[in-house]
């Protein structure tokens, strides 16, 4: 589990997140909605380490991420996987260079122990016999599947998605939002998903946190979401005609 | 960021096989275009030399000796660093900030890896060790267009070569070499900086690019003059 106590950060006068506290949980997709522009993006960035809060508390089950040190920093990191928002893939490697990239710089494994942990996580994210191909050959639901495979490599504790849908068609969409729930299940981590997607949060919502305007404004799940009263909440969730026929 | 480019790689396999990618972009993917220049620009050195030289009391050798120090003292250094800042400083400035801007750069840091070790020291290692082998075959190929040049400005051929060996000093491919091992540190460098430091999109790429010729341009000319007065003065 991950828990964030009273965390604040500011950007020169522009006071990003204001004393949030959350809970994201073990074992669930947690998912980290709101607006564009409402501070998900600066909380996960602050959760994987490439941003400093300027107080509060972020706690990797036992590990205070405040006061780690960097060697121990280093190797919590190793235990981190991230799905980013356009893959991150690295252009000028294969599939199967990617997804081995990792292993091949943190473990000590054999050419076919490197082999058989690649194909492995290929299948679990249905693309056998992919390796050969460049991301840039890639199609957008592949580029987040091969992405997913990279991340989960290494057989993170935690993994962090960045609106992992973006781009993508919706049947795509949930074949990927299912992937990350199943992953997450399966392995038993802690999953952090930033979207802003009713669809995917309707789809893997099971511990949500809705940030508005740099605060957390409700806390619930994916049934309570639909009949929370809150007027900013529901100002977001049924901002499509869709939902407002739903509801 | 100097200290962190500068830190022992985290697996010497590694960095290895960076170092022979960035080889290949930096040195064997240069040769054409320094063999083309450096060819046609010792050709020209030697034919405006010798119409230049009208007085009788001027001996023909004259054109050799001077196309050699030339191209030994500035033009193989100076000017080769110079085309290598547009062409190499660019490319690793764009393919730098390409992967920023496309969270690549984030996506290394988030694994644990030291990005910036890890991306710049092959390319500032890659640029010290072939800049020097394109600078010293750059002054081969000048002198051979010197050559051909000197033939059509109607310098024989021994009066070329007696010139070439004419009151050689070996320490004026020293001084070039200190100089372009310099200019191969500021080109590398410079660039990875802007690179590394982009922010936005594909605009940015392109700003980080141009910065990296200019301010690698400028400070190799700077350079130069210091090195030389330095050295040689």
């Amino acid at each position: 589990m991950i828990e964030i106590k009273n965390i604040e950060k500011k950007f020169g006068n522009n006071h990003v997140l204001k004393n949030l506290s959350f809970l994201f949980e073990r074992g669930k997709t947690n998912l980290i909605i709101g607006e564009s522009g409402s501070g998900k993006t600066t909380l996960i960035k602050i959760l994987i380490g490439l941003h400093k809060i300027d107080s509060g508390t972020v706690l990797f089950d036992d590990i205070n991420l405040n006061t780690i040190k960097l060697k121990e920093q280093r190797k919590l990191r190793k235990e981190i996987g991230m799905l980013f928002q356009a893959g991150a893939l690295y252009d000028y490697m294969t599939v199967e260079e990617n997804i081995m990239f990792p292993l091949s710089m943190f473990t000590n494994k054999t050419e076919e122990e490197k082999l058989e942990r690649v194909n492995f996580c290929l299948k679990r994210v249905n693309l056998e016999e992919k390796n050969n191909l460049l991301p840039s050959e890639l199609s957008g639901g592949m580029t987040k599947r091969v992405a997913i495979a990279r991340a989960i490599v290494m057989q993170p504790k935690y993994l962090f998605c960045d609106e992992p849908n973006s781009g993508l068609d919706p049947k795509t969409a949930i074949i990927i939002d299912n992937l990350i729930q199943e992953i997450t299940k399966e392995y038993n981590i802690t999953t952090i998903v930033n979207t802003h997607d009713m669809n995917s949060v309707m789809e893997i919502g099971e511990n949500i946190a809705f940030i508005n305007r740099g605060e957390i404004w409700w806390t619930g799940n994916k049934e309570e979401l639909l009949v929370a009263d809150n007027k900013e909440l529901n100002n977001f969730v049924f901002a499509s005609k869709l939902f407002k026929r739903l509801r | 960021m100097m200290k962190k480019v500068m830190s022992i790689p985290e697996k010497w396999s590694a960095f290895r096989k960076q170092l022979i990618l960035e080889i290949e972009q930096v040195g064997l993917n240069s040769l054409g275009i320094v063999f083309i220049i450096s060819f046609f620009v010792g050709g020209v050195v030697s034919i405006q030399t010798a119409l230049n030289m009208t007085s009788p009391i001027l001996p023909s050798y004259l054109v050799g000796f001077a196309s050699r120090d030339s191209l030994i003292l500035e033009f193989s250094p100076t000017m080769i660093s110079l085309i290598l800042a547009g062409k190499v400083g660019s490319s690793i400035a764009s393919e730098v900030g390409s992967m920023r801007v496309t969270e690549q750069i984030d996506a290394l840091e988030i694994m644990g890896l030291n990005s910036a070790s890890f991306l710049i020291l092959p390319k500032i290692t890659a640029s010290v060790l072939s800049f020097p082998f394109l600078v010293v075959i750059s002054m081969g190929i000048g002198m051979i267009g010197a050559w051909a040049g000197g033939l059509s400005a109607d310098v024989t051929t021994a009066d070329f070569m007696s010139g070439l060996t004419y009151d050689f000093k070996p320490f004026y491919i020293t001084y070039s070499l200190i100089k372009t091992l310099i200019f191969a540190f500021i080109v590398s460098s410079v660039s990875s900086y802007f690179g590394y430091h982009a922010k936005g999109g594909a605009i940015a790429v392109g700003k980080a690019s141009t910065k990296a010729v200019v301010y690698s341009s400028i400070l190799i000319l700077i350079f130069n003059f210091i090195l030389t007065d330095l050295i040689l003065a």
